[in-house]
C-alpha cells in the first residue's frame, strides 16, 4: 500500500513541489495550507509523514506540530519541518516542541525523499 | 505544459499576490495602522517569494528576497524600528522586488544597478541597526568599467581538488544509542537501521543487556543500544546523514576504516584543461569578481565539468519556455484606450454603413446587406474581445476595504468585521479605479452610523462585532456591487427632521419610508450631531451618488430599522458601448438601454386607467404598472401623449419595480457608442450619456431610473431640464 504523507505549506508552488516530487517518488500526497487545516485534514487520515512549513499564517508551523502532538494518535507519527538555511534556532524550536527532523528549502528532491525513507521506510 | 513548467506559472501567480499583501502590510505599518501579525505576514511574503525562487533555482531573486528577507526579521524581532525612512527603504524594496519578479517572469535583464543600490541599503539597515537610517543617504555610485580588474579570478573549491576516494567498500563501526527523547520526537531506529542496509552489507547487533525488570521499566525509557558494522562504497558523511535527525537524542559512534582521500587527478586535469584553453568558454564559468553590493556567496564553485553545464544551459532554456508559456506581455495603457477608441469608431461606421443600406432598399437576403451582418457580428466580437482586455476582477479593491475597515473601526472604537464575495467578477479597469472613493465613503458610513457601538449592539441581542459584507456579482449585462451591514438601520425620524431642519424637505412633506432613506443622497444633508474625522461632513453620500451616476451607474439603498441598510450600486460592464433600443418620441431620437428592458408592447385603451393629476397606469396581464409619458418628462411636450398612437417599453428598475414607459415608435436595437454628454456638454437629469446614430444625428441615451424618479417627483420643474444652460 502506498504510503501517505501530510504536506503543510502556505505557498501552493511549494505544495506542488512538493506534490510532485513525493507522487513521483511513489507516496500519495495530502495537503493542508496552514497550521489549521493542517489539523482540520488530519482528522479523517493517518499519514506516515507530515511535512509542514514553519511559517504560516493563522497557525504557524510549530502551533501545527504541537496541536499534533497533543492528540495521542499522531504522537508517533513523524514530523519533518521544513526549514530556511541560516534558521538553526528554528530548528531547535521545532524539535523542542516535537518535531523528528527537517528538511532545508531549496529542497533537494533526492534528500527529501531519503529522509522520509529514514522515517517511514 | 508540463508539471514543472505549471509550477513555474503557480510561483508567479503566487509572487502577485505576495507582491500585494508585502505592499499593503509595509503601507499599513507605515500609516500606524498595524496589527501585530503585519509584519509577520509582511516577512512571510518576502520569505515565500525566497522559498519558491530556490526551488527554481532563480538565483538572483533570492538573493534580493534573501537580503530584504534579513532585514525584515531585524524590524520582525524589535531590532530595527519602523521610522518613517526605514520603512521608505523597505517600500522601495518592495518596489525593486516586484520588478525583479517580473523580469525574471518574462525573462528580461534585471537592473544590476538599481537591485544592487537596494540591496546595498537594506545591507546597511541589517549593519547598522536603527542607526543606518540616518546613513541612507545616497549612495556611492558603482566603480565605472575601468575601475574593475583586467583579470578575472577563479574561485576554486579544494573539494574539487579532493575528490572522492577511489572505488571500493569503506567499513563504518557504529555504536548507536537512542536517549528517550528520540522516540518522544517519532523516530523508529528500525527505519534507520533499514537505510543504513540500503548502503551496503550491515550487520546488527542489539544489545538489550540495559532492559531493566518488567517492574522497573519505564514505558518510555530508552534500553536498546545497536552496534553495527556497514561494509559500503558510501562515505563517511553519507552514513552520518542517516542519523540527522537524531543526532541530538542519541549517542552515535561512528569509527571509520578507511584510506585518507586520494588527490583526484581527474579533477585537477579537467581544471588544468579549462584553464589552458577554450578562452571563450571562461566567462560563463567564473563568478564575475565585483557585483556591487552583493554579499559574496558563501561558496563558489568553479563547474569544471561541462556535463552539468549543458544541464544548466538546458535548465535556462526550459525556463525561458515556461516564461513563455504563460504568455503575457504587458502592454502601454494608452494603447489599448486606442484600440477601444477605434473600436468605437468602427462600430459607428458599421452602423453608418447599415443605415445607407437600409436607406437603399437592398433586399436583407442581398450580398452586400448579408456582408454587413458578418461585419456587424465580426465588429462585436472585436468589441468585446478589446473590452476584455480592461476588465480586472474586484479583488484589489474590496481588499483595500479591510484596511478602510480596519482604520475606521479604530477611530469609532468598534469592531467591525468585512466579508467580501465575489471577488473575482470582473469589471472595466475604469470602473474599478473610480470605484475606489465611493466604496470608501460608503463603508466608513456604515462603520461610523450604522454599525452600533458594542455595548449597544449586546443590548440589542446583536454579537458585539458588526459585520460589513461586500459582493460583487453579475446582473443582467451590469454589475450589481452591495455595501451591506448590520447595524441600527436608517433612523427615518431622524433623517426626515434633519432633512426638514436643513430646509431640504416642506415640514409638511408626506414621504414614504423608502424616500426618507433617499434623502440621505440630498447634498448638504447630514445627520451626525458632530463632524467626525471620516464621515458626517454632509458631502458623502451625495458625493457617491454623484461619482456612481458619473460611472453610468445608479445606486440605491434599503434600510430595515434595527437590522441594518444595504446599498446596491449597479454598473455598466464598461464605459465604452451599451446595447440599446431605438425609440422615437415627439420627433426625438433617443436610446432606452437594452438591459433594462423586459419586454415592449402595443397598448389598449382600454387597459389604460387615468389616476387623476398626470398619473396613469396600464393594466398589463392583470398588473398595474404606472405609465410614463417620456416625452412628457423630457419636456418635448406639454400634454400627455395618447397611448392608442404610442408603443409602451416596460422596463425593470434598480430596486426591481417595474415601470411603462410610452414612446411613440421603436425604430430598432442597436449597439451604440457611449460618449459622455457631461464632458462635452453638461449633466441633465434623465440621460445617461449620448450617442451618433448610423446617420450622424446625436441621440440622447436614456437614464430610465432617472426619468421614472423625476416623473415621480419633480413634474412640474421638468419641462427646463433640457434648456441649454446659461
Amino acid at each position: 500500500m502506498k504510503k501517505t504523507i501530510l504536506t503543510v505549506d502556505d505557498s501552493k508552488t511549494m505544495r506542488e513541489m512538493l506534490k510532485f516530487t513525493l507522487v513521483n517518488a511513489g507516496y500519495e500526497v495530502m495537503q493542508a495550507d496552514d497550521g489549521v487545516h493542517g489539523l482540520e485534514v488530519l482528522e479523517g487520515m493517518s499519514p506516515d509523514v507530515i511535512l509542514t512549513d514553519l511559517n504560516m499564517p493563522r497557525m504557524d508551523g510549530f502551533g501545527f506540530i504541537e496541536g499534533v502532538r497533543r492528540n495521542a494518535r499522531y504522537r508517533s507519527v513523524p514530523i519533518l519541518v521544513l526549514t530556511t538555511e541560516g534558521e538553526p534556532d528554528k530548528k531547535d524550536r521545532a524539535r523542542r516542541v516535537g518535531a523528528t527532523g527537517w528538511i532545508v528549502k531549496p529542497f533537494d528532491p533526492e534528500k527529501l525523499i531519503s529522509a522520509i525513507r529514514r522515517l517511514a521506510a | 505544459m508540463d508539471t514543472m513548467a505549471a509550477i513555474k506559472q503557480t510561483f508567479f501567480q503566487e509572487c502577485e499576490e505576495q507582491l500585494v499583501e508585502l505592499e499593503s502590510g509595509l503601507l499599513a505599518i507605515e500609516d500606524g495602522t498595524s496589527e501585530p501579525d503585519t509584519i509577520n505576514a509582511v516577512f512571510r511574503a518576502v520569505h515565500s517569494i525566497k522559498g519558491g525562487a530556490g526551488a527554481f533555482g532563480l538565483d538572483q531573486l533570492v538573493r534580493f528576497a534573501h537580503a530584504f528577507e534579513t532585514a525584515l526579521d531585524l524590524m520582525r524581532s524589535g531590532r530595527l524600528s519602523p521610522s518613517r525612512a526605514i520603512l521608505k527603504t523597505m517600500l522601495m524594496a518592495a518596489d525593486a522586488l516586484a520588478d525583479l519578479v517580473r523580469v525574471t517572469r518574462e525573462n528580461l535583464p534585471a537592473d544590476e544597478a538599481e537591485v544592487g543600490r537596494i540591496v546595498q541599503q537594506l545591507e546597511l539597515l541589517v549593519e547598522g541597526g536603527d542607526g543606518a537610517a540616518a546613513a541612507l543617504a545616497p549612495v556611492a555610485e558603482a566603480p565605472a568599467a575601468e575601475d574593475v580588474p583586467d583579470f578575472q579570478p577563479i574561485q576554486i573549491s579544494l573539494a574539487d581538488l579532493v575528490g572522492s576516494a577511489p572505488e571500493g567498500a569503506r567499513r563504518f563501526k557504529i555504536s548507536f544509542e537512542p536517549k528517550p527523547g528520540f522516540y518522544a520526537r517519532a523516530n523508529e531506529p528500525l527505519t534507520l537501521l533499514r537505510e543504513l542496509g540500503r548502503m551496503g552489507q550491515c550487520r546488527v547487533v542489539c544489545d538489550t543487556s540495559h532492559i531493566p525488570a518488567l517492574s522497573d521499566l519505564d514505558p518510555e525509557g530508552s534500553y536498546l543500544v545497536f552496534h553495527i558494522e556497514l561494509e559500503t562504497e558510501a562515505t563517511e558523511s553519507a552514513v552520518r546523514d542517516v542519523f540527522e535527525f537524531v543526532e541530538f537524542d542519541s549517542q552515535i559512534d561512528i569509527e571509520a576504516i578507511e584510506p585518507e582521500p586520494a588527490f583526484d587527478d581527474d579533477a585537477f586535469a579537467r581544471l588544468m584543461s579549462l584553464a589552458a584553453g577554450a578562452p571563450q568558454e571562461m566567462p560563463a564559468l567564473i563568478e564575475p569578481v565585483v557585483r556591487i553590493a552583493e554579499p559574496p556567496p558563501a561558496i563558489e564553485r568553479v563547474e569544471a565539468d561541462s556535463q552539468s553545464r549543458k544541464a544548466e544551459a538546458g535548465k535556462a532554456e526550459a525556463a525561458k519556455v515556461a516564461g513563455g508559456a504563460g504568455a503575457t506581455i504587458r502592454v502601454d495603457l494608452d494603447r489599448v484606450e486606442r484600440l477601444i477608441d477605434l473600436v468605437g469608431e468602427l462600430v459607428i461606421n458599421q452602423a453608418m454603413l447599415s443605415q445607407r443600406v437600409a436607406e437603399a432598399r437592398l433586399s436583407r437576403s442581398s450580398a452586400l446587406a448579408m456582408g454587413l451582418d458578418d461585419l456587424e457580428q465580426l465588429s462585436r466580437e472585436i468589441q468585446d474581445s478589446v473590452m476584455a482586455i480592461r476588465a480586472q476582477p474586484v479583488k484589489p479593491i474590496f481588499q483595500r476595504m479591510s484596511r478602510v475597515v480596519r482604520e475606521a473601526a479604530d477611530m469609532t472604537g468598534k469592531t467591525v468585521t468585512l466579508h467580501c464575495e465575489g471577488e473575482s467578477t470582473e469589471v472595466d479597469k475604469t470602473v474599478i479605479e473610480r470605484l475606489t472613493d465611493p466604496l470608501t465613503h460608503m463603508i466608513r458610513n456604515a462603520i461610523d452610523h450604522g454599525i452600533e457601538k458594542p455595548e449597544v449592539r449586546l443590548a440589542a441581542g446583536k454579537p458585539e462585532s458588526g459585520h460589513i459584507k461586500l459582493s460583487a456579482t453579475h446582473r443582467s449585462g451590469r454589475v450589481v456591487i452591495e455595501v451591506s451591514d448590520d447595524g441600527g438601520g436608517i433612523n427615518r425620524e431622524r433623517v426626515l427632521s434633519a432633512a426638514i431642519a436643513k430646509g431640504l424637505v416642506e415640514p409638511e412633506a408626506q414621504l414614504s419610508d423608502e424616500e426618507i432613506d433617499n434623502l440621505i443622497f440630498l447634498p448638504g444633508f447630514s445627520t451626525a450631531a458632530t463632524v467626525t474625522d471620516m464621515s458626517g461632513r454632509g458631502v458623502g453620500m451625495d458625493v457617491v451618488k454623484r461619482s456612481i451616476q458619473a460611472l453610468g451607474g445608479r445606486i440605491s439603498i434599503v434600510s430595515h430599522p434595527g437590522r441594518g441598510s444595504s446599498f446596491l450600486m449597479s454598473l455598466p460592464l464598461t464605459l465604452a458601448v451599451l446595447d440599446g433600443m431605438i425609440v422615437s418620441v415627439a420627433n426625438e431620437t433617443l436610446i432606452v438601454p437594452l438591459t433594462a428592458i423586459v419586454e415592449t408592447l402595443k397598448p389598449r385603451p382600454q387597459d389604460v386607467f387615468d389616476m387623476g393629476g398626470d398619473t396613469r397606469v396600464i393594466r398589463i396581464r392583470d398588473t398595474f404598472t404606472p405609465l410614463i409619458d417620456i416625452g412628457q418628462v423630457l419636456g418635448y411636450r406639454t400634454e400627455a401623449a395618447d397611448p392608442a398612437n404610442c408603443v409602451v417599453v416596460l422596463i425593470d428598475l434598480e430596486g426591481h419595480a417595474r415601470r411603462a414607459l410610452l414612446v411613440d415608435t421603436i425604430q430598432g436595437q442597436r449597439q451604440v457608442v457611449i460618449k459622455s454628454l457631461e464632458a462635452n456638454y453638461r449633466r441633465v437629469d434623465g440621460i445617461a450619456a449620448a450617442t451618433i446614430l448610423g446617420d450622424g444625428r446625436v441621440a440622447l441615451i436614456l437614464d430610465a431610473d432617472a426619468v421614472v424618479a423625476n416623473a415621480h417627483s419633480q413634474a412640474a420643474a421638468l419641462p427646463e431640464m433640457l434648456e441649454p444652460a446659461e
